[in-house]
Formats: C-alpha cells, structure tokens, sequence
C-alpha cells in the first residue's frame, strides 16, 4: 500500500498530454452535466419550493430519493435508449462524449433539485410572506428567492459536480472507455486497475481529487469574493 | 429585479458540449469505425499497436470498445459497433448464423495458460490442462472463476468438462465466480493466491502478479482463437461495411498479419497470426 502510493506520487509528475486529455475530457463532460443540470434543477427545485399543488409531498420525496439514482442503472437505461437497437439509435449517439454528458445530466439533476428545493423553502420560510403580498407570481417569486439565495446554491453545484466527476458506472457503460475518446479520469482507474497497474491507477485518482479539491476551493473564493462585493 | 444570467450559462453549456462531442476536430473528417472487441486485446496494448499503422495506411480512424466476448457479441447484435474481434469460435458462429454477422474469418491466435500460487499445493503444475484441473478440484484449491461469458469463461468451462470434472456438483467454496473481467480475476487470485485460466498476452502485461507465475502451459487445448466479423449491414443500415470491411481485409493482410506478429512485450510474443490458414 504504501509502495504504491510512493510510485503514484512519483508517476504525478510525469503526467503526458494522453493524461490532460483525459482529464479535460472528464471535467468537461462533468462541468457540462453539472450547467444543463443547473438550468433544469435550480427553477424546478424552487418552483417544487414555492409552489403548493397537489402530490407537492411525492414530488419532494422523489426528487430526494433520487439524489441516490444507482449511476450504473442510469447508464443502462441511457445505454438501452441510445442504442442503435432503441428508440433514440437513429441519432448515434452511443459511446460519444454526448452520451456521456446525457447520462451524468440525469444523475445530476434530482441532486441540483432536492438541494435547491430545500434551501429555497428554507428562504421562502423567512422571505415568502413579504413576496406574497408583492402579488407576485410563483415564478417570480422563485427567481427571486433563487438570486436571494444564490450564495447557499453554490454548494448544491459544487456537491453535483462531485457526484458527477467521481462516478463510473454511467461512463463507462454509455461511453466505452474508448482510448483518446471518451475515456475519462474514473474509466481510466477502473481500466488500470483491472489491468494491475495500482500505482497508475491511484496516481490517476489523486490527480482526479487533486482538481476537484481546487474547483472547490476556486469556486468557494469566488463565492467568497461575491459576497463581500455584492452579498 | 435582478435575474439569473440565464442565456449566459446556456450559451456556455452548449459551447462545453460542443468541446466534449468534437474533442479531435482533425479526424472527424475521416470515418470512424467502432469494433467491439475484448478485454484480452485492448489490454495486452495490441490494439495500441495495431490501430496506428492500419489508420495511417486507410485514413479510417478506430474506436475500439473492449468488452468480455459475450458481451461484445450483444453489441454487435443491436448494432452498436461495425466490426466484433472476438475470440470464442462457438459463440461467433452462432453469431453469424443467426444473420448478425456477415463472416467469420480467423485472424489470430495466443494461447491460455494456468497460474497458480508458486507453492502450487494442488501440484498441478505440468503441461496437461486436463490433469491439472482436476488436481485442483481434488484439492478443493482456491481456482478464480471469470464467469461473465467471456470467450476465456467459455474455454474454462470446455476445459472443466473436457477434464471430467463435473462442475454443477464439484464447485464449492472453493470456486468463485467474479463475473469480471481478466484483470479483476487476476487482481482476485494474487490477493487470495487462488488459481486461474488466462490469456497469455492478459499474464504478460498484467503487473499486480503478487506470488502467482504460469504453471500450466503448452497444451495444445489451451490454443485460443481470434476471429473477425463484420456486422450485418442487412440487420442494421447504418453499420459502416466498406470502413469495416477495409479493417478486416487489412488485419487478415500479409501486412496486418505482420503487424500482429511483431506485437511483443518484454521480447516475447503475443499473438501469432494464421489467418491465411483460416480463410
């Protein structure tokens, strides 16, 4: 074990362009899911908040629930849609980048919904009354709850993007891991650790936490800097 | 009222898709064949070999999906992949029988071998796979089991029955069943010093060995062959035949029969061409 740590850490360094391909294609197939998740999940998240309708208690569990969609079942669903076999084939979608992007974007949108869904009723708890006698929409109402709370969302996207960079289940089955085209970070470990190479393997997923440490830590200056400029 | 910069974050969404669906914008101009092959192959590093040579001679890029051989086979069947390059004879001619395939045609071939524990308690170290299977039994020594229909399952469970061992009432706890690929079972057997039925070119390029080495090999059963399909443009349309086809005529080629003899790691070699033999 500590072996293959001292070998990962001295393989991080040697890193080639095949890595920071592979690593671009991974945030970019993420950061990607995590944007198209955000303009789906935020509204639907504070409209569930906002608005009262019957089955609101269903809709809420469900949407909580599936925060822990199986990534795998995910990616065979996305698989059996988009094979040439099922009924989205004729666009040739399967082991593509896009595919890619598809799958993760169903993972992570419940996710960006039932966080938001949660922090936005928290807000309306305090702010709702005021809205409310401002006659104005739901709609309205959600969008200015959502910009009120824009600060305490960040971190519903910063926990998608975790989800979606970090599993492996999805990208593999609907991409392939296929060499220089849709194999990303997590295919890679997966691959070279059934091939044996565990130093590889785990060089490969400190370099994976390695960046997602400095999203986070970027996005939380940012959010930080905001604050004090505009919050 | 102050709203979110919504079209800005769309805009920038499409131009990240955009980045991830066209990553190489210089070979979209040529075509992409997708073959759907094994584990065996792509992680040996033949395909990494191969592909270079046969893309710069035909401007056809690959895009090689590597699957257990049953696997593989189910792709080919829904139409996902122009070309499987698999390795269980049985299972490709039930393939091409049923109308997913147009021909089979033998490409290649490595051969399987035992490894085991070098203390070898079951003994059954030597040349016959027969014999040494069913010492292992006897023994009730720990044996690491693909079963995930891969083409090398296949040829485990042939070697299983072809040695008299009848496996419904033999296994036990001794005999597991990981339905992984050869990696996982080799990665399994080193951790529990259990024996297991791989491919050659797997072992070589395999580097988490532990106290595991070859104890059986050079019985002519453990002969494992390759064969090359194109899937039925018959069956599915949009496969890619003219592409597909040129891979195929190229792999069973005096050119690409080269190539594949010239694949060694550490000065061995891995895969010994015959397709002339075959075809």
């Amino acid at each position: 074990m500590l072996a293959s740590f001292a070998a990962a850490v001295s393989l991080i360094g040697t890193f080639d362009p095949e890595v920071i391909r592979i690593l671009l294609l991974s945030l970019a197939v993420s950061g990607s899911a995590v944007l198209i998740g955000c303009v789906i999940g935020l509204p639907l998240g504070a409209l569930v908040a906002v608005a009262r309708f019957p089955g609101r208690q269903a809709v809420t569990v469900l949407l909580n629930a599936f925060m822990g969609l199986p990534a795998v079942v995910v990616g065979l669903i996305v698989y059996l849609l988009l094979s040439r076999s099922g009924p989205l084939g004729g666009l040739g979608l399967l082991f593509t980048p896009t595919a890619m992007v598809i799958a993760q974007t169903m993972l992570v949108t419940p996710l960006i919904a039932a966080l938001t869904r949660q922090v936005i009723e928290d807000s309306d708890r305090e702010l709702g009354e005021s809205l409310r006698s401002l006659r104005l929409s739901r709609w309205q109402q959600a969008r200015t709850l959502l910009f009120d709370a824009r600060f305490s969302l960040v971190v519903a996207v910063l926990a998608a993007f975790g989800r979606a960079v970090s599993e492996v289940g999805a990208v593999l089955l609907v991409g392939g891991n296929i060499a220089g085209h849709t194999r990303t970070v997590t295919t890679a470990i997966s691959l070279e650790t059934q091939k044996g190479d565990l130093p590889l393997a785990l060089a490969l997923g400190i370099l994976l936490i390695a960046v997602v440490i400095a999203v986070n830590a970027a996005t939380t200056g940012v959010r930080a800097f905001s604050m004090r400029r505009y919050g | 009222m102050v709203v979110l910069p919504r079209r800005g974050l769309l805009s920038l969404a499409a131009a990240l898709l955009f980045a991830a669906a066209a990553p190489n914008p210089a070979r979209a101009q040529s075509e992409t064949i997708t073959v759907a092959s094994t584990t065996s192959t792509e992680q040996s590093g033949l395909f990494g070999h191969l592909l270079p040579k046969f893309t710069e001679k035909t401007g056809v890029a690959v895009k090689v999906v590597a699957l257990g051989t049953g696997q593989a086979l189910d792709v080919g069947r829904r139409g996902d992949a122009d070309v499987v390059f698999v390795h269980d004879k049985a299972a490709e001619e039930k393939f091409v029988g049923e109308g997913f395939g147009v021909k089979r045609q033998d490409v290649m071939y490595n051969d399987f071998v035992i490894v085991g524990p070098r203390s070898d308690p079951a003994k059954a170290a030597g040349k016959d796979v027969g014999e040494a299977l069913r010492r292992i039994a006897g023994a009730k020594a720990p044996f690491i089991s693909r079963g995930d229909r891969s083409g090398t399952h296949a040829a485990e469970l042939r070697y299983w029955k072809a040695a008299g061992v009848e496996m419904e009432t033999a296994k036990g706890g001794w005999y597991k069943e990981i339905g992984q690929g050869m990696g996982p079972a080799l990665n399994t057997a080193s951790a529990s010093n259990a024996y297991a039925l791989t491919d050659r070119g797997t072992w070589l390029s395999f580097k988490n060995r532990g106290d595991l080495a070859v104890l059986v090999e050079g019985d002519k059963a453990l002969f494992n062959q390759y064969g090359v399909i194109l899937v039925n443009p018959e069956k599915h349309a949009h496969v890619k035949a003219r592409a597909g086809q040129s891979f195929i005529d190229w792999l069973v080629s005096p050119d690409g029969q080269k190539a594949i003899a010239g694949y060694r790691i550490e000065g061995e070699q891995l895969f010994f061409p015959n397709a002339a033999a075959g075809s």
